[in-house]
């Protein structure tokens, strides 16, 4: 808290009006909405709103498919930060030296960032077109199985992974090497004198000191994984072939927007919250307990 | 980057120091070649569906769908660019884009930093409920809320406007807890300093507080911008005519599906101008990138 401070009556709130104004209109006023709209339903004629009380959510937790949407998000998030953290992690351990040009390097590995979900979908769905992408041809001569995308659901959610680690990868690699070199060598040769092995000397002292760019990295990819990554089911697979793809996000807009289905989207938000807010405290528990800083 | 830290710098010490054995030093310099020869093979990569992106959109219909691949860049550069630029006016969806991208980046930056400044430099009543009302939305994206979202930019008449697709964009607190972060660390004599020389609070905050945060505010504006140009969800939901649309959205059309001509050098084309804008913002202000990186999601 500072100890100096400016007085006036009026200027403060003048200050916050903007911010207030922003943040009441576009977000309370939203999220009221949203729990008000969950327990209605349009009428057959879409001309008024019926109340439906819980009816929505029980209609949501009673369809398979939305929890498969669930499982399908949970999947797509995990494999996305997952396999790209790991992978990350390994090829900058492997590449922790003290070299020359490391500015250079990062330009080279942090730009991909800056290409919208939806771009990088499209490259990489002619990259696994089943015609003309480059992928399924090298494929055709190791194996006749045809990874035809459009019509093989996992082929999809793999097109869809791979896009967007692809989007996210640089930055990760980027980011460990960076929180590698900040470990002291000092430390790593003092294990390695009494006798821990390279693996040893990864899992006793390397990764816990990098926990903390984990965690950074960790709730970065989730959060871009679960949010930001309509566009790129969007632009290109629609959720598809059958609903393989239909991450929660999407099935939200689906059924609000092409379904028209106002009060069944809405509860659909109202669950995404509580999803949002649950994840944040765990978050939070996880921060205070396991991460070294 | 944390590359400079005392505590890499002792590293690299220590490091040097077990150098001169000649034993270590062969192997480090083993392990320098393979770190290059990983780092070299991740930048190739990582590049490669962008060149692949890039040949495609060099070559004509026929080199497009034959195989083998062809991987070379070919003579058809011009056409592919021009008959994307027509097909969806381009021209017009990337000035939406920059305006939706400049908008966003601006408003929230100049709307965060004077509500920071009131929270940290003012005491007033109700400045708690201020406070918590701002961070509190830091846990919702806006994917979490759209349809309801949607409803209050139509009573507003939005619908189709750069208000409606900019001004919800900026109801979050990232920024207004970058700089309140920010401002926190700046020691209390400058505004004494500043009041004994008769600075009001708003000159203190133009000619004291807004030099200091020139580092803050690139770093926000970058992130910003990159989020502004690339948002997909927003602008697919508040615009329905075609010349109010976003780039991103706005090539969705040039996409060929299952029944159409396989015009993907086209479509290359489209993706190439539309995701050149916020690549070249990050690689031109890198160093505020990852600084703005670190910074919004503490």
């Amino acid at each position: 808290m500072k100890r100096t401070v400016f007085r006036n009556r009026w200027l403060p709130w003048a200050l916050v009006a903007p911010q207030l104004a922003v943040t009441i209109v576009f977000f309370f006023w939203p999220a009221f909405d949203s729990v008000r709209l969950s327990l209605y339903r349009a009428s057959p004629f879409g001309d008024r709103m019926i109340f439906v009380g819980t009816g929505n959510f029980e209609r949501l937790l009673a369809d398979p498919a939305y929890f498969r949407s669930i499982g399908t998000s949970f999947l797509f998030s995990a494999l996305v930060t997952v396999v790209g953290l790991a992978v990350a992690l390994l090829l900058a351990s492997l590449a922790n030296a003290k070299i020359r040009g490391l500015a250079i390097y990062r330009t080279l590995l942090l730009w991909p960032y800056g290409i919208a979900p939806a771009i990088a979908g499209v490259i990489w769905l002619f990259i696994f077109h089943p015609s003309f992408g480059v992928l399924p041809y090298v494929l055709s001569f190791v194996t006749a199985y045809q990874f035809n995308w459009f019509l093989k659901g996992w082929v999809a959610l793999i097109l869809i992974v791979v896009a967007a680690i692809w989007k996210q990868f640089g930055y990760n690699l980027a980011f460990y090497l960076a929180g590698l070199q900040a470990i002291p060598g000092s430390v790593l040769e003092a294990a390695s004198v009494d006798g821990a092995g390279p693996i040893r000397r990864f899992f006793a002292i390397t990764f816990p000191l990098l926990s903390p760019v984990t965690f950074f990295l960790f709730t970065l990819n989730m959060t871009f994984s679960f949010f930001e990554t309509f566009g790129l089911v969007h632009a290109v697979t629609q959720g598809g072939p059958g609903d393989a793809t239909s991450i929660l996000v999407f099935r939200a807009w689906k059924d609000g927007f092409e379904g028209l289905q106002l009060g069944y989207s809405a509860a659909q938000s109202v669950i995404l919250m509580l999803l949002v807010i649950a994840l944040t405290a765990v978050q939070f528990r996880f921060a205070e307990k396991k991460v070294t800083y | 980057m944390a590359s400079t830290s005392p505590v890499a710098s002792a590293g690299a010490v220590a490091t040097a120091e077990l150098a001169s054995r000649l034993p270590a030093a062969r192997r480090r310099d083993l392990s320098g070649v393979i770190a290059h020869a990983i780092l070299v093979a991740s930048v190739f990569v990582l590049a490669f569906p962008l060149y692949y992106a890039f040949v495609i959109s060099t070559q004509t219909l026929d080199e497009v769908t034959s195989l083998p691949p062809k991987l070379v860049p070919s003579t058809n550069l011009a056409q592919n660019y021009a008959d994307a630029w027509a097909r969806v006016k381009m021209g017009r969806l990337l000035l939406n884009s920059a305006i939706v991208a400049l908008a966003v980046a601006v408003g929230k930056i100049a709307i965060s930093l004077l509500s920071a400044f009131a929270i940290v430099y003012f005491n007033f009543r109700g400045k708690q409920f201020v406070f918590w009302t701002i961070f509190i939305t830091l846990m919702m994206p806006v994917p979490v809320r759209i349809v309801s979202t949607y409803q209050v930019i139509s009573v507003l008449g939005w619908i189709d406007t750069y208000w409606g697709l900019t001004v919800p964009l900026m109801a979050s607190a990232t920024g207004t807890f970058l700089f309140r972060q920010f401002f926190q660390t700046i020691p209390d004599s400058l505004a004494e300093a500043a009041q004994l020389d008769g600075a009001g609070p708003l000159r203190f905050l133009w000619s004291f507080l807004l030099p200091l945060s020139k580092a803050n505010i690139a770093a926000l504006f970058v992130i910003l911008f990159v989020y502004g140009w690339n948002d997909y969800l927003w602008p697919l939901i508040v615009t329905n005519r075609p010349e109010m649309r976003t780039a991103v959205i706005g090539i969705d059309s040039l996409i060929p599906r299952t029944s159409q001509l396989p015009e993907w050098n086209v479509a290359m084309a489209a993706a190439m101008m539309v995701l050149l804008p916020p690549v070249v913002v990050i690689v031109v202000m890198q160093r505020w990138f990852v600084k703005g990186l670190i910074e919004t999601e503490k």
